[in-house]
This record gives structure tokens, C-alpha cells and sequence, in this order.
């Protein structure tokens, strides 16, 4: 396993593993020991929105694993997301029992309300912790492999991969906004009550659920540097700047571009999984295009190809909004907008490129690679 | 799966440290035969009732006027391209039209594309190793780490291809001659039984032609090297035998001589002074 | 204060005994009223004698018969209790009535309503008062008021109406009137039932639409014998009449939604089909056309079809205007790297939708559909096209039409066919392609002004009004093969018509998202879409 203990030598996953212990150990002491009124005290109300950044910024390093380095832009990665928060979710809502509104032991309040008979399906087994933390890596994992499968055999790529990645996440977003489907429609789950025997509004399991979340966001992160530092992640790159050179050299491309999309998918979904308790809910909302897009711009103004751009934009971008719609709500949309123009037209290489002394895996040649992708 | 399978086959990940056979059967004659070959795009015939044999260990040129269809019959043998009709058989035993590309150069067939083609973002060294022989399916890949036979086989390709000098620069920054060379270095990583050349010498100076030509005609004997070329000096200076391509079909075929003699490829080529 | 408002109201008082006084005089001094015998059997007491009192009113011809028929209809044709007089009331708000003579008009003034007797009528009455009251409007003078009272005699035929409207059905000119009406009595003889009578009305009514003769059908189908048979094979008829144009409805909807899809898509496959920039704030571009309408109509108020009319130029130039704003400011900057493109227009969309949010309003706001272009264009009693998607179809195939002009057929479509397929090229032949692009970029821009300014016309102009057309643009273009025009065509109205069949057992929501997986499936299996660019060029 010589290449999951790779990254331990490259200097850029020391110096980012470093930074987000320190983070993760200067938050908890703020959080733990500090009084509430002390001016460095660290509230849990605080905490939770940390741990939801970490959630962002795991999924931003999914979602420049495909993007930076095979130069698949995926408008959908929301999706993937979404499915494994709703796997959490539905995990959660089985552990309500009869706690909830109308206090039916096995089935949750909105299909009680829906009048719906027994519980459907695809509900069993989410009462165990195990299935539904499988389940968060299968769901969005098996869409990936079949959607790729599908659009990768058929060398679909370029910005029709992208739109239809977006027609995916948009045809998901109608499903689940129907009460049908049997997913709480358009209030989607909600109202938990604890995760693993642990009461989720306790504030020590949010301190817990936002360092497991930089665990998550810190193991993501190695694995990823894992892929792109094998002679895998070399391959990756040679695809994104001349796919059909790579395939006369013998390699798959297309099976390549499957398993690292499926990887990524499946951080997308614990990134979801982590998500949902934190927040305490999860809706169709979170399959819209507009969301999926959002996290490419994470990544496109913290910069390609360097995961740690990808948590840097993740984290700066989210900030950046809860103060925005704090102060001015209507004033978010503006600068949002914005950000997509300055991102694309005035930092191509993002903010991490512009401290990173140019390095040679950075898409420095994208442009060409783009057009090749299209062409 | 291909996944599941090389987990299970774990002892096949360092091949190329194995004994390099080809499973080539050229025991019944040429190592490349089209028969028939026609394919058209919007009732253009590019290629028309193609007929070419190459012979195991030749060196073959192959020129024609522009749109006689030299690059669409390499996108055929390669795969890139499928054949309304005809057949491509490498050796006796593998039918290329059934195949993919990477499988079909997995088998042994390296093309070298008209417009140098390489990695731009990864270094020159990389280059090479991504070109290296070794099981190239997704798993071995991920695990695949450089052995020091592998790392001296990469330096003497670089020496071959005169880069030592530029072992870890970008490939992005390298001349169009360099990129050629490179190229050319990738397909020699390879190790295939037949090279398609696609104009090795376009943009290149009358020495780093000249070495061109010496690399080419060093391989020939020990693999087969099929050169598409306009510049009919280099041609003359490293040909053996000539085939002319003209509509999609063979005009003439034989030594350099013999091809410039012939009337008709007189017409073809009228001006061109072959 | 007190005293004046004292002062105010005794002398309203006054006034009102003032001009009361000389009426009341007047009602008690006046002579018996001169009421036809015809008139006094209505206020007969039982029912039964009513109802013989309304036909042989009716027979009698009495000028006032319509005045008096409708004023029992209403109930307001009633007698003073004192002097037996009939009276129709015309005000019965307050405790005294208006009242004016049933005979000649004449004012009577207030009467308490006290001293005022009801001929009142029942359920079985009105019904024979609204069949006799048609049948008097057979008698109008214009072929439309005919044809509507003959509609409202259908299934309403009486014994006591047969005479009078075989009569009429004599004495009618008009086919159509004369169409309605043999029908109406057929109706009543399958009731009545006799043989012969029976299947000669079954003749007459089979292949015809109308639910009331449908259910009369219905009831002699239910029964048994030859009558039955008959009635049952006319039943199917119709049944297979019926399902055809019903079929012709889902086809109309299903086109009106396709020319909705061309619309919103073909400004698309000008900018994203030939020039290859992903705009995603094409669909912004859609809504400010339709914005383009609604000021318009602030601006020329009470004259909405004017407006409408003007916003065809305004709204392509508005969205033209943005759309070379977009591409001097944000486009030209990303050429040959669409998928930033991609996500740059995106962020101009987002720009684009809060703005008009933020000047105009959140809220959706109405665009008045001018009177020629509101109601529908009945074509039989089952089937009937609405004008306004008649008009949004014309101008969709115009839009298209016109497209295909400006490519094919003018310098500008040369140019820049020329400047994509081989941009240096085309430079060196002294095209200045900067200004193509600018050019192109316009027109599919103020294409998608267009399509906003009929969208106006079908939906609620809001700013989220482009956001839901944007994926289903994309879809159709790649659909229907980039750089293909007529593929445009051809996808939206497929999809339009697809969408329109599989609502009825799939739902709405469940249909879009049927289409949006086969899309997505269909890419898959052809990435190049229904009609794809073939040839060399094509195969990078």
C-alpha cells in the first residue's frame, strides 16, 4: 500500500494535515475551556458552522479531484451529496421511532401524514447504523458508476458532460420534490433526534460532529493526494490535456475516468452524511442546480488542480455568505455572480495560484485541454 | 470486473519486469494485412478497396498527395476509425475491428500523430513512464510503482532521443522538434512489434532529420516501422520500400525508384518533382 | 352642529313624503288594469295549470310574451295583493319595492312589499320556462343568438315543444341552426321512444360530440333490442371520434409546448450551436424580453396589443443590447475555454435575475393579453385551440423561419459560417471576425428576446422566469444535434409533444423528468444528437 503512504512524504498534504489538526485542536480548546463570555470562547453555535464548512470544503476536494485533474467539470456533484445526506437521513429518522408528532413506532411523521400504510421498500434496513453508513457510500456511488459508465463509454465529455450532469441533479431535484417518492417531498427529513445513541442537540456530540467531519475532510484530502501522486493521477492528467494520445498508449481512458468519478462521488456522499446532522435537515433543495454549480466555483476561485485551493475557496466562499446574507440578503446573489466572472476571467489559476510558485501539474496548459475536451 | 480481477491477479502487476513476448503470430507471413478497406464519410470515399501488406521487421514508407487518405488508414489500423467494409489483421491471429483502441495498442501497434501530440503538464520523464510497457488497466496503475530497471530503461530512451537535459521539464516547453523526438521516445517505451509514424519530420532542422532517419532505420529489423512522409527527400534517404497512396487506394508500390518511374504517380505528384 | 344635521336629515324626510305622495295618490286612484286572459291563467294556483297557462301563452303570441317569461323566470312578475294588478318589480332592495304595470310599462313607484303577492314557480316550471324561452329565441335575428338558444334546447325537449320546434326547424334557413335543431328533437324522440321514430334519431345523432346527446344515447343503450344495438354502435362511433380529437388536443398542446422549447432554444443554438459558447444566461436573456412586454404595457396603458406589437422590436433589442454587453465584458475574455464560459455566463445570469429583483420586483408581474390574441378557436363541441398558443406556434415557426433566412441567404449567415468553421481563414479573407462574433452573439440574443416577449404571453413574467427554461433549452439543442437549426426544430417539438403525452398517466412532474432521463440516456447512445454534423471535421 505504498501509495496510500505516499502523501506522507510530499510536503503540501504536511503542511495542510498540520494546519487542520491545529484547527481542529484550537477549536475544541477555545469551545472547551474558555467561559462563554470570554472574547476567544468559540460557541458550538459556531462550531456547527465550522463543521458544516469542513462538510463544503470535503466536498469541494471531490469535486476538483475530477474536475482539476481529468478535466471532467460535473454540474451534478450536488446529487451525490444530497444522496448520501438523505442515506444519513434516513437513518436518523428511523432512530426517531415513536418520538416523532404522531408517535408511530416504525414509520416517520410525513408518511404518517401521507397516510401511508407500511413502510416502502427501500426503507428497511436504515434502522441500522451499519447498512445506512454503507449506504452512504453505495448510493451516490452506484449513480456515478452507472451514469459514467454510460456517459464515459460513449466518450460524452466536455461541456456536454456537464450539461447533462446538470439535467441529472435537475431530474433528481423534481423526483424528490415529489411526496411519492417517499423521501418528505418538499420538507424533505428532518427533526432528529440522535445519531448513534448520542443526542444530536447536545452540545458535545456537535463538537464531535465537526472534528469528525475535519477527520473525514483530512482523510479525503490524503486519499485524494494518494490518487494524484500514483502513476494514476499522472494518467488522469495526460487525459484531461490529450485524451486520445493517452488511449493510443493502451491505457482505459474511460475506466479511469469511472473510478476516479466514483470516488469522488462517494466523498461527495460522506461529505453529505457528515452534512445533515449538523444542519438538521435535508431537502430537495440541495439537488438543485444552483448548488452543484456553487461548489464548482469553490474550487474555480481557491484554484484547479490544488486540493487545498479547493478547502481554501469551499471555506472562504461559505464564509463570505453567512456574512453576506446576514448583513445584506439581497446583496449575496450580486456578489456570487460576481465571483463566478472575477473567478474565471481574472484568476484562472485561482487564489492558491496566485501564491504557489507555478507548478507543473496545474493546468497551466488547460486552455488547450479544455478545447481538446470539446472538440 | 477488471477491478476485482487484478486484485486477484496481484503477481501480473509488475510486467513489465517479465520477458517481453509478443503474442504476434507473424508465423504465416506479414505482421499487418488489409484486404478490401473501404470507408466514406458523408459519401466522401476516403479510403477505397485498400490493399497493404507489411511485412515483419520492414521499414515502409507510404506517400501520397494530400487527402489520398494516409491518416484515415492509420485511424483504421489504430481503431480510431471502423471500416465500412475490408478486413485488418495484425499477425495471423488478431482481427483489429473488433478491437478498441487501447487493446489494440496494448497488442503492439504505437502511432505517432501528425501534429506532435504530448503531455503538455507532465514532465518529460513522465511522459515516458506513462508510455512504458506494463499492465495498464486501472488498479495496477493506482499501485504501480517505478522499478530501477524501469528507471534505466526510461534514461536510455532519453539518451536515444537526446532529452537527458530536459528529464524534468515540463513537456509544454519544449520545442516542435523536441516534442517530435518525445514522441517518437514514447512510442520506443512501448516496445510495439509495428510503429506508425505519422510525418516524424515536419518542423525539423536538416540535422535533427538526419538523426531521425538513423533512429528509424536502427528499428527496423527488430520491429516494423510504417513512416507517412511529404518530405520526399527524407523519404529517399531512408526508404526501402514505397507505397503510393492515391484516392483512398494503392497507386504504385516498390523501391523509391521504381515509384518515381511510374507514369502515373508522375501525373499524381505532376510538379511536385519526386 | 346637532341642530343642522336635525335640520339635514327632516328635510330629506320631507322631500321623500313629498315625492311619494303624489304616486300612492295616484295607485289608488287609477283604474283596473286591462290584463289579457293569458296573463291572469298564470297566477292560477296549481302548478299543473301554470304550466298550460305558459304554452298557451306562448301560442297566443302576445308581444309581451318574452317580457313576461322572463320576469316569472326571475320570480319578478308578481300582483298587488289590493288591486290585482301585475306588476314586474324592478328594485327589491329595502322594504318597498319599485314597481313598474306588466301591462304597459308604466312607474308605479315604491309599494310595500307587503301589499305585494308572488306567482311563485317551481323546479319543473323554470325548466319549461328556460326550453320555452330558447325556443322564442330561435325567433332572434342573428344566426350566432339562434345557434346559442337551439345549444341550450339540446336534451331540454318537452312533448309540449315538439310542435313549436318543428315548426321553427321548418322555417329555419341556416344549416348549422337547422343542424342543432333536428338534433334537439331526435333527443326528445329517443326518450319518448317509438321504433321507427327511435332509429331514425339515433341516425341524426350519431357522430356528434355534444354530452347531451351523448348521455341521451347512453340512456337508450342501457335498454335492450334492435334500438339498443343501434345506439351502442352510434356510442362507438362517437367513443372513436372523440379519441381522435382528443388526440388532436394533446398534438396542439404538446406542439404549442414544443414551439415554446424552439423558442427558448433556438437563440441557444445560434450562440451555443454555431458560434460554441455556452451562454447560461441565455435564459435571462428570455426574461428580459418578457420584462420588455410588461413595460411596454406600463408605458402605453389600455392599448395592450399595441404594446405587444412594439415589443417584438424593443424586446430583441433589449436582449441584443445585454447579450453584446455580455460578450464584450465577459465572453470574449474565455474564447476556447467554455467550460469557464460556462460558468462566467452563469454568474451573469445570477447578476441578471437579482437586479430585476431588485429594480422592478420580487414578485411576478402580469403582461395583459390583448383581446385578439385571448379566447380560443372552437373547431367541434369537443375540440377548441386557444388563440394566444395558436399565435405563440405562428411565431415561433416565423421566428425559425426568419432565422434560417438570416443564415442561409445574407452576408452575415456567410460570415459566419465561415468565421467557425475556419477562423483564421476567415480573417485572412478579411472577414473581421470580431465583429462576427459580435454580430452572432446579438442575434441569438435577440432571439431569446423574442422568445421572452411570446413566453410573456403564456406564463408569469417573473425573475425566475429563465431558470426554468435554461436546462430544457441546452437539452434541446444537444437533442436535436449542435449546429443544426432544423434539429432545433425538429427536438423542441418532439419534446413538446412527448412531454404532452406522457402527462396524462405520468403526471407533470413525473413526465419532465421521463424526458430529461431519456435525453440524458439518448446523449449517451448518440452524443451528437438526432442529426449530427457529419465528416471528418467533426471526428476530432
Amino acid at each position: 500500500m505504498h501509495w496510500l503512504a505516499k502523501p506522507a512524504t510530499e510536503r503540501n498534504t504536511q503542511v495542510f494535515i498540520g494546519v487542520l489538526t491545529a484547527a481542529l485542536v484550537a477549536v475544541c480548546l477555545l469551545n472547551l475551556l474558555l467561559p462563554a463570555g470570554h472574547p476567544l470562547h468559540v460557541s458550538t453555535y459556531t462550531v456547527t458552522l465550522l463543521g458544516k464548512y469542513l462538510c463544503y470544503a470535503l466536498l469541494a476536494v471531490a469535486v476538483d479531484l475530477v474536475w482539476g485533474y481529468l478535466g471532467i467539470l460535473s454540474l451534478g456533484h450536488g446529487a451525490f451529496f444530497a444522496l448520501g445526506g438523505y442515506a444519513m437521513g434516513m437513518y436518523l429518522m428511523r432512530q426517531i421511532g415513536d418520538r416523532g408528532v404522531y408517535g408511530d413506532p416504525l414509520l416517520p411523521d410525513f408518511m404518517v401524514f401521507l397516510n401511508w400504510e407500511s413502510l416502502p421498500w427501500y426503507w428497511h434496513g436504515f434502522d441500522m447504523a451499519w447498512f445506512a453508513f454503507l449506504m452512504v457510500l453505495l448510493a451516490p456511488g452506484l449513480l456515478a458508476l452507472v451514469f459514467g459508465f454510460l456517459a464515459f463509454r460513449s466518450r460524452v465529455t466536455g461541456v456536454y458532460l456537464s450539461i447533462i450532469t446538470q439535467a441529472l441533479t435537475f431530474a433528481l431535484m423534481l423526483a424528490f420534490f415529489r411526496n411519492e417518492m417517499g423521501f418528505g417531498g418538499n420538507n424533505g427529513l428532518t427533526d432528529f433526534k440522535e445519531l448513534l445513541t448520542f443526542d444530536l442537540s447536545a452540545d458535545s456530540t456537535r463538537l464531535g460532529l465537526f472534528v469528525a467531519s475535519g477527520i473525514a475532510l483530512g482523510l479525503g484530502y490524503w486519499l485524494c493526494r494518494a490518487i494524484v501522486s500514483s502513476k494514476l493521477g499522472r494518467v488522469c492528467v495526460a487525459s484531461r490535456d490529450a485524451e486520445a494520445r493517452t488511449r493510443f498508449l493502451g491505457y482505459r481512458v474511460e475506466r479511469v475516468q469511472l473510478f476516479v468519478f466514483v470516488v469522488s462521488a462517494m466523498l461527495a456522499g460522506v461529505a453529505g452524511a457528515l452534512y445533515v446532522p449538523q444542519v438538521g435537515i435535508i431537502n430537495p433543495s440541495v439537488f438543485s442546480p444552483l448548488f452543484s454549480i456553487e461548489i464548482v466555483v469553490w474550487v474555480a476561485l481557491g484554484g484547479r488542480a490544488m486540493l487545498y485551493g479547493a478547502v481554501i475557496g469551499a471555506i472562504l466562499v461559505n464564509y463570505a455568505k453567512t456574512v453576506f446574507t446576514g448583513v445584506m440578503p439581497d446583496a449575496w446573489l450580486f456578489a456570487l455572480g460576481g465571483l463566478f466572472v472575477v473567478a474565471t476571467v481574472m484568476l484562472p489559476q485561482g487564489l492558491a495560484g496566485l501564491f504557489a510558485k507555478r507548478k507543473r501539474s496545474t493546468p497551466a496548459a488547460s486552455a488547450k485541454g479544455a478545447k481538446e475536451a470539446t472538440a | 470486473m477488471s477491478i476485482l480481477q487484478s486484485l486477484a491477479n496481484r503477481d501480473r502487476v509488475f510486467e513489465f519486469l517479465v520477458p517481453h513476448e509478443s503474442p504476434v503470430d507473424v508465423r504465416h507471413g506479414p505482421i499487418l494485412y488489409l484486404e478490401d478497406v473501404s470507408v466514406s464519410f458523408d459519401g466522401f470515399k476516403a479510403i477505397d478497396d485498400l490493399n497493404l501488406t507489411i511485412d515483419d521487421g520492414e521499414l515502409r514508407c507510404i506517400i501520397g498527395p494530400n487527402g489520398a487518405g494516409k491518416t484515415t488508414m492509420m485511424d483504421i489500423i489504430t481503431g480510431k476509425t471502423k471500416p465500412d467494409r475490408g478486413q485488418v489483421w495484425f499477425g495471423s491471429r488478431h482481427n483489429l475491428l473488433t478491437m478498441n483502441e487501447p487493446e489494440i495498442a496494448t497488442l503492439g501497434i504505437g502511432r505517432k500523430f501528425q501534429k506532435p501530440t504530448v503531455f503538455e503538464a507532465l514532465s518529460v520523464f513522465e511522459n515516458l513512464e506513462l508510455a512504458m510497457s506494463a499492465d495498464k488497466r486501472v488498479m495496477p496503475t493506482l499501485v504501480a510503482r517505478l522499478s530501477g530497471e524501469a528507471r534505466d530503461r526510461i534514461d536510455e530512451v532519453l539518451a536515444m532521443i537526446g532529452l537527458q537535459a530536459e528529464r524534468d521539464r515540463a513537456a509544454g516547453i519544449l520545442s516542435h522538434g523536441q516534442k517530435q523526438w518525445l514522441e517518437i521516445g514514447m512510442l520506443l517505451m512501448q516496445r510495439p512489434r509495428l510503429l506508425l509514424v505519422d510525418e516524424p519530420v515536419a518542423g525539423m532542422t536538416e540535422q535533427e532529420m538526419e538523426r531521425t532517419g538513423e533512429l528509424l532505420t536502427s528499428l527496423a529489423g527488430k520491429q516494423s516501422v510504417v513512416v507517412v512522409e511529404h518530405d520526399m527527400g527524407f523519404v529517399r534517404s531512408i526508404a526501402r520500400k514505397v507505397t503510393v497512396l492515391h484516392q483512398g487506394s494503392v497507386l504504385a508500390e516498390g523501391s523509391m525508384d521504381q515509384v518515381a518511374s511510374d507514369p502515373r504517380v508522375v501525373e499524381v505528384y505532376l510538379g511536385e518533382g519526386i | 352642529m346637532n341642530l343642522l344635521r336635525t335640520l339635514e336629515v327632516s328635510l330629506l324626510f320631507w322631500c321623500c313624503v313629498a315625492l311619494t305622495f303624489p304616486v300612492l295618490a295616484q295607485q289608488t286612484d287609477s283604474a283596473e288594469q286591462d290584463a289579457p286572459p293569458e296573463l291572469v291563467a298564470l297566477a292560477a294556483d296549481s302548478y299543473a295549470d301554470k304550466g298550460e297557462a305558459i304554452q298557451a301563452l306562448i301560442a297566443s303570441g302576445h308581444p309581451r310574451t318574452r317580457t313576461w317569461l322572463t320576469a316569472l323566470l326571475d320570480g319578478k312578475l308578481q300582483r298587488l295583493e289590493d288591486s290585482g294588478r301585475f306588476v314586474i318589480v324592478t328594485d327589491n332592495s329595502g322594504r318597498d319595492w319599485t314597481v313598474i304595470d306588466a301591462v304597459d310599462d308604466a312607474p308605479l313607484g315604491e309599494v310595500s312589499r307587503r301589499n305585494i303577492d308572488r306567482i311563485t314557480i317551481n323546479n319543473a316550471l323554470r325548466n319549461q320556462l328556460r326550453s320555452a324561452m330558447a325556443v322564442l329565441d330561435l325567433d332572434a335575428p342573428t344566426v350566432q343568438e339562434r345557434l346559442v338558444s337551439a345549444d341550450r334546447l339540446l336534451g331540454k325537449v318537452d312533448g309540449n315543444l315538439v310542435g313549436p320546434l318543428a315548426a321553427r326547424l321548418d322555417a329555419e334557413e341556416n344549416p348549422a341552426v337547422r343542424e342543432k335543431l333536428a338534433q334537439a328533437l331526435a333527443i326528445h324522440r329517443l326518450q319518448s321512444g317509438d321504433g321507427a321514430a327511435v332509429n331514425a334519431a339515433i341516425d341524426t345523432l350519431s357522430g356528434s360530440l355534444n354530452p347531451a346527446m351523448r348521455a341521451a344515447l347512453n340512456g337508450v343503450a342501457a335498454g335492450e333490442g334492435e334500438a339498443a344495438e343501434a345506439a351502442r354502435r352510434a356510442l362507438a362511433s362517437i367513443e372513436q371520434k372523440l379519441k381522435l380529437n382528443r388526440a388532436a388536443e394533446t398534438l396542439y398542446f404538446g406542439l404549442s409546448l414544443g414551439s415554446v422549447l424552439v423558442l427558448a432554444a433556438i437563440g441557444l443554438a445560434i450562440t451555443f450551436g454555431v458560434m460554441g459558447v455556452i451562454n447560461m444566461a441565455h435564459g435571462e436573456l428570455i426574461m428580459l424580453g418578457a420584462y420588455t412586454t410588461w413595460m411596454m404595457q406600463q408605458l402605453l396603458p389600455g392599448q395592450p396589443g399595441l404594446a405587444l406589437i412594439l415589443s417584438i422590436p424593443a424586446g430583441f433589442l433589449v436582449a441584443a443590447i445585454a447579450g453584446i454587453i455580455i460578450e464584450r465584458s465577459v465572453i470574449r475574455f474565455l474564447k476556447g475555454r467554455p467550460l469557464e464560459t460556462l460558468l462566467a455566463t452563469f454568474g451573469v445570469s445570477l447578476i441578471l435575475q437579482q437586479l430585476v429583483r431588485t429594480l422592478i420586483s420580487p414578485l411576478n408581474r402580469t403582461v395583459v393579453t390583448p383581446e385578439w390574441m385571448s379566447g380560443s378557436l372552437v373547431i367541434n363541441e369537443a375540440l377548441s385551440l386557444t388563440l394566444n398558443r395558436l399565435y405563440v406556434l405562428g411565431f415561433a415557426l416565423v421566428v425559425f423561419a426568419g432565422l434560417m433566412l438570416v443564415m442561409r441567404r445574407t452576408r452575415l449567415g456567410l460570415e459566419v459560417r465561415a468565421v467557425t468553421q475556419n477562423r483564421a481563414m476567415a480573417r485572412a479573407m478579411g472577414i473581421r471576425a470580431t465583429r462576427v462574433d459580435i454580430m452572432t452573439f446579438a442575434l441569438g440574443s435577440g432571439v431569446a428576446g423574442l422568445a421572452g416577449v411570446a413566453l410573456s404571453q403564456l406564463t408569469n413574467v417573473g425573475p425566475n422566469l429563465g431558470q426554468s427554461y435554461i436546462i430544457d433549452s441546452f437539452m434541446v439543442v444537444v437533442f436535436g444535434g449542435v449546429g443544426n437549426l432544423w434539429g432545433t426544430l425538429v427536438a423542441g417539438m418532439s419534446l413538446g409533444v412527448i412531454n404532452q403525452v406522457l402527462e396524462p398517466w405520468a403526471g407533470a412532474i413525473l413526465a419532465k423528468i421521463i424526458v430529461l432521463v431519456f435525453i440524458i440516456l439518448f446523449i449517451q447512445k448518440r452524443p451528437r444528437g438526432l442529426f449530427p454534423q457529419k465528416g471528418r471535421a467533426a471526428e476530432g
